[in-house]
């Protein structure tokens, strides 16, 4: 009697344990699957359809690379992708350069650094679509800030970028610095705070300037937060969607597109939706051409570590 | 000059260029208060840093309740609501399946679960233009096309990526030797999951939580994607407001409407301000 329980018992554990074991497994297989299904299943998705001639409604008629080609002929997506190149470069650069002096400012033991991290950051917890329509306010040639500026006196001056073709793309870099720029000063004053203070400390007493130990020992320690930022600072570029959305609405003309609006225009509402997906395709190359050297080049210093 | 006088005008410049930047970021924010409050005329005749000649608050209950956006007119109240309807669940979804991930991905790592924790985080890196025609097909075979429920979907598949990172990088701060002292005790999977991950994880759910309300409260693209004339979001429902082109532009009730849109991220911000920043910078290792 003794051992048919101990035995049913046994039968038991094992069957617990055997369980237990698949309980990880069973946990995480919805989010594998979403994972297969939705993102990459779905990128396969786009892909196949990039190579169709579906117009407002998905047909599988392949046409191999006939969407590419037009794409390289069609002038709105060639100013799309001059101006990602322009907006990204300016606002990855401006943010980076202004997240750095002003960590380096706020590093300096400044009284009240909680509320001026506070009002550098803020910004970002804002949507892009506010963000946009707030600057499209002050930006506006009639009322905004070329009124306020000739109020002071200057009376010749004049601020038309909103509605000047060759200037638009530049308020898009404008709005997107004032939105992001706190946030790289975030990341590179929690890296500042990581550096070990023995090095400055040894540097000071070599008698090296403050400037001097900033550009030739800290900044260097920053390189992985530099990565971090030009990621993160070239994904917002590459997605802009709702900034251009709210600010110009890709005008005037389409002398502010960019891939994002592009997309959504030729896939959603023009009815090209085989155009539209070979430019999302474009879109995931340029994300990877800059994603995989970064990831490549983390993975291989962690493993050297 | 004596070295003091220098270090004290150093300072001064110091402090007065912080200032300036202060000023910077909120300049927008006051031109933004100050223009909601104003009557047209004073916008037309003042500047957009003057001082309202009378204080009004007709804007605000006019982007509220009265504006239109697009066909309807009834302001933003309504579609106040229905991100509230959408950001809810798929912030509590998305957390909830995000800890789990992160537990196993830690804590009970088995063949394979490194390689999908790299193809989740190759994921988060993509633009998400590359799904949206997908995505919309399948929503309409779903039935989920223009409901809240379709856009409560698309959320917490696309927050995935970054809920699970936050957990497991927490996760993975707790020592094994708890959960193994827990295993020789007999306890199993989601005991140990309830009692002992659980009841120190209050930090990084304040922190997921934080990041989830503001990318999904903030959200354009796929409220303009996959969202019907009844379920747009606020975000949605702003831009049509800015942009509805019918008779005078009235750039007070535009900045009343940003504003209204922006208070619960803002809100969320002013109150549980650090966490955002940790949020931030611990979101910032995956990009």
């Amino acid at each position: 009697m003794a051992t048919v329980m101990a035995r049913a018992s046994g039968a038991e554990h094992a069957r617990r344990d055997r369980l237990q074991a698949w309980l990880p497994r069973l946990v995480l297989a919805p989010s594998v699957a979403i994972t297969l299904v939705f993102v990459y299943g779905f990128i396969g998705w786009t892909a196949a359809l990039s190579f169709t001639s579906s117009k407002l409604l998905p047909s599988w008629n392949f046409v191999g690379f006939e969407q590419y080609l037009k794409l390289a002929e069609n002038e709105r997506w060639l100013v799309a992708a001059q101006n990602l190149l322009i907006f990204g470069g300016l606002f990855i650069a401006v943010c980076l350069a202004i997240g750095v002096l002003l960590a380096v400012l706020l590093d300096q033991k400044i009284r009240a650094e909680g509320a001026l991290r506070a009002i550098y950051l803020y910004p970002m917890a804002l949507s892009f679509i506010v963000t946009g329509t707030a600057w499209k306010w002050i930006l506006n040639p009639g009322l905004g800030l070329q009124k306020l500026v000739q109020d002071l006196g200057f009376t010749g001056f004049t601020f038309d970028w909103l509605v000047n073709p060759d200037k638009a793309v530049y308020t898009l870099v404008i709005a997107a610095v004032w939105q992001a720029s706190g946030f790289v000063m975030a990341m590179f004053l929690a890296g500042l705070r990581g550096v070990d203070p023995a090095l400055i400390k040894a540097a000071q007493l070599d008698g090296a300037s403050l400037p001097r130990i900033y550009w030739r020992i800290v900044l260097p320690c920053l390189r992985p937060v530099l990565f971090s930022a030009l990621m993160i600072l070239s994904h917002i570029a590459i997605k802009s969607f709702d900034l251009v959305a709210a600010l110009t609405g890709g005008g005037p003309g389409f002398a502010t597109d960019l891939p994002a609006t592009f997309m959504y225009a030729h896939a959603f509402t023009r009815g090209q939706m085989a155009l539209g997906s070979a430019s999302a395709v474009l879109m995931l190359g340029a994300v990877l051409a800059v994603a995989v050297p970064f990831l490549y080049s983390e993975l291989r210093s962690k493993r050297h570590d | 000059m004596t070295e003091t006088s220098r270090l004290f005008l150093g300072r001064i410049a110091l402090y007065a260029a912080l200032a300036a930047w202060a000023a910077f970021y909120l300049a927008p924010l006051a031109v933004m208060l100050l223009t909601s409050v104003k009557t047209l005329d004073d916008i037309r005749t003042g500047t957009l840093l003057s001082w309202p000649a009378a204080l009004t608050l007709e804007p605000w209950l006019k982007a509220w309740s009265g504006a239109c956006t697009g066909i309807r007119c009834e302001g933003l109240a309504p579609f106040m609501w229905n991100s509230v309807l959408i950001t809810l669940p798929a912030v509590a979804i998305s957390t909830a399946i995000g800890a789990l991930n992160g537990y196993v991905l830690s804590k009970w790592r088995f063949r394979g679960s490194e390689l999908f924790f790299g193809a989740l985080l190759l994921g988060c890196f993509l633009p998400f233009q590359v799904l949206l025609i997908p995505m919309a097909q399948t929503l309409k075979a779903l039935g989920l096309a223009n409901t809240v429920s379709g856009l409560v979907l698309v959320h917490v598949i696309c927050g995935l990526a970054s809920t699970t990172l936050f957990f497991r990088n927490y996760y993975v701060g707790v020592p094994d030797e708890l959960i193994r002292a827990a295993k020789l005790d007999g306890a199993g999977f989601f005991t140990i999951f309830w009692r002992i991950l659980l009841p120190v994880s209050t930090p990084i759910i304040v922190v997921c939580v934080i990041w989830q309300f503001t990318q999904i409260w903030n959200d354009f693209l796929f409220g303009v994607v996959y969202s019907g004339l009844d379920t747009q979001p606020v975000t949605v429902a702003l831009n049509n407001l800015v942009n509805t082109s019918t008779g005078v532009k009235e750039y007070n009730v535009d900045m009343a409407a940003a504003l209204i849109a922006a208070l619960p991220t803002l809100l969320v911000y002013v109150l549980a301000g650090k966490h955002f920043v940790r949020g931030l910078t611990a979101g910032a290792v995956k990009g």
